[in-house]
């Protein structure tokens, strides 16, 4: 049976990993690559870097610590980040990234998911998805590095996830605003919906505050991972604990 | 050479490279047929689309080698799958390396997502060099839509929605459907075995 992942998410500015709350003010969490090593030791089951300065900055994300990362790591991880052509999303795979995810470029041009799923195969593309609450609709926002630069879609979110399904997303990371960084635990209605319209894996990412949180995510929203940053950067989970916690409570989890 | 990765034109080819570099083995990335054919071990990789892989294959002039080579192959992922008579993707029929009897077509994940992706659990079904050491609590990472059922060759199946061929083995050619490179502690054991199979 296939394990429920567990997944640090890093964000990453200027080549070091940062961490902000609702996407803003950012602070300094640590070295790339410790942090990368530091989270295999302890089991994590796959790890995503999102370069959150890079579609409001037009900058790329370095392939020196990609190709860093994928000398020293020996599990899979993925890289976000200004990906918005074949070309772009190429430069990270052959530095060694196993999963591009592509967010607002996709929002941008939707035609972008098409390519790269006819380029490297459904597999390897993740469409990243932030989503905001008003007023009992979910609605799709882009460009959430800088809160400045924040832009509403006038996208439902669960109609652009069954287009980038469509177009050929891999996976689905939901990425809910109104929980990120507060650790109020995860948007268990929200995650629910998805799931049910979501045939590829879906992720969840926002709200992580407790291992009880994770528990709930994967019991009421069925969801395939669970992804996390501040409750592991700050060492308020050890995963090696929330692992064993998970495992007494009989989900399937690699040890 | 002692360790040959096939140049596939395929996108884990670094990964897989770094894999070996881990084990403290150093891998020489190459679509030279002679570099390939004088190997003491010969990895073929591969990620994506199968008409991709086989077709980079034709135009390097590499069909003839891989499917005449004496030494150790193993094939990763759709490295695995091209190792097949046949496979069916997107509706066209593809002809593989035809080195191991069988038909890799879509994974019938019944109501779980699709593709497969994530670590799931080996279950070993033949001792074999490849697999020495694992044991049913080992996982290891997927990720795949395509899969080849279980048959005879099948040296450790895994399950999602329907069984498949995890790890299968025919004469000198292993193939695992997922990434050694990317599981962790299990990935190490079987690509350490591997260079420890006698040639």
């Amino acid at each position: 049976m296939l394990a429920r992942r567990i997944i640090p998410c890093l964000d990453v500015r200027d080549g070091r990993v940062v961490k902000g709350v609702q996407f803003r003010n950012h602070e300094d969490v640590g070295d790339i690559l410790d942090l990368a090593i530091r989270y295999r030791d302890e089991g994590a089951d796959e790890l995503v870097f999102y370069d959150i300065t890079a579609s409001t900055d037009d900058r790329k994300v370095s392939q020196d610590w990609v190709k860093k990362v994928s000398r020293n790591i020996d599990i899979p991880f993925c890289v976000a980040g200004g990906i918005d052509s074949v070309e772009a999303a190429d430069a990270r795979l052959s530095a060694g990234a196993d999963k591009i995810s592509v967010n607002s470029p996709a929002l941008s041009r939707p035609d972008l998911i098409n390519e790269l799923s006819d380029t490297f195969g459904v597999q390897c593309i993740v469409v990243g998805v932030d989503s905001f609450e008003e007023n009992g609709t979910y609605r799709v926002k882009s460009h959430t590095g800088r809160e400045d630069q924040t832009r509403e879609t006038g996208r439902e979110t669960l109609l652009w996830i069954k287009e980038a399904i469509r177009r050929g997303a891999g996976e689905i990371v939901l990425n809910c605003m109104n929980q990120d960084g507060v650790r109020q635990g995860y948007d268990i209605s929200q995650l629910k919906a998805a799931r049910d319209i979501c045939s590829v894996p879906l992720i969840a990412s926002g709200g992580a505050g407790s291992m009880l949180h994770f528990d709930e995510v994967f019991k009421q929203a069925n969801v395939d991972g669970a992804l996390a940053a501040s409750v592991f950067h700050k060492s308020v989970i050890a995963i090696p604990d929330l692992k064993s916690y998970l495992i007494n409570q009989e989900h399937s989890i690699r040890p | 050479m002692s360790l040959v990765i096939v140049d596939t034109g395929c996108a884990n080819l670094s990964s897989v490279a770094f894999a070996f570099e881990r084990l403290g083995v150093a891998p020489t990335i190459s679509k030279d047929a002679n570099i390939i054919r004088t190997a003491k071990r010969v990895i073929l990789p591969g990620v994506g689309a199968a008409p991709y892989a086989l077709r980079n294959i034709e135009t390097a002039g590499l069909r003839d080698t891989l499917t005449t080579l004496i030494q150790p192959v193993l094939g990763i992922c759709l490295g695995m799958q091209i190792l097949f008579e046949t496979l069916t993707e997107g509706g066209e029929k593809l002809d593989g390396l035809g080195l191991i009897p069988g038909e890799v077509e879509k994974l019938d994940t019944l109501t779980l997502p699709s593709p497969h992706m994530g670590w799931n659990r080996l279950d070993i079904r033949q001792t074999d060099p490849l697999t020495k050491g694992l044991t049913e609590q080992d996982y290891a990472y997927f990720v795949h839509s395509y899969a080849a059922p279980v048959s005879d060759k099948t040296l450790a199946a895994s399950n999602h929605g329907s069984e498949f061929s995890a790890i299968v083995r025919k004469d000198n050619v292993w193939g695992c459907q997922f990434h050694p490179e990317r599981s962790s502690q299990t990935g190490a054991k079987i690509l350490k075995n591997f260079m420890e199979i006698s040639t």
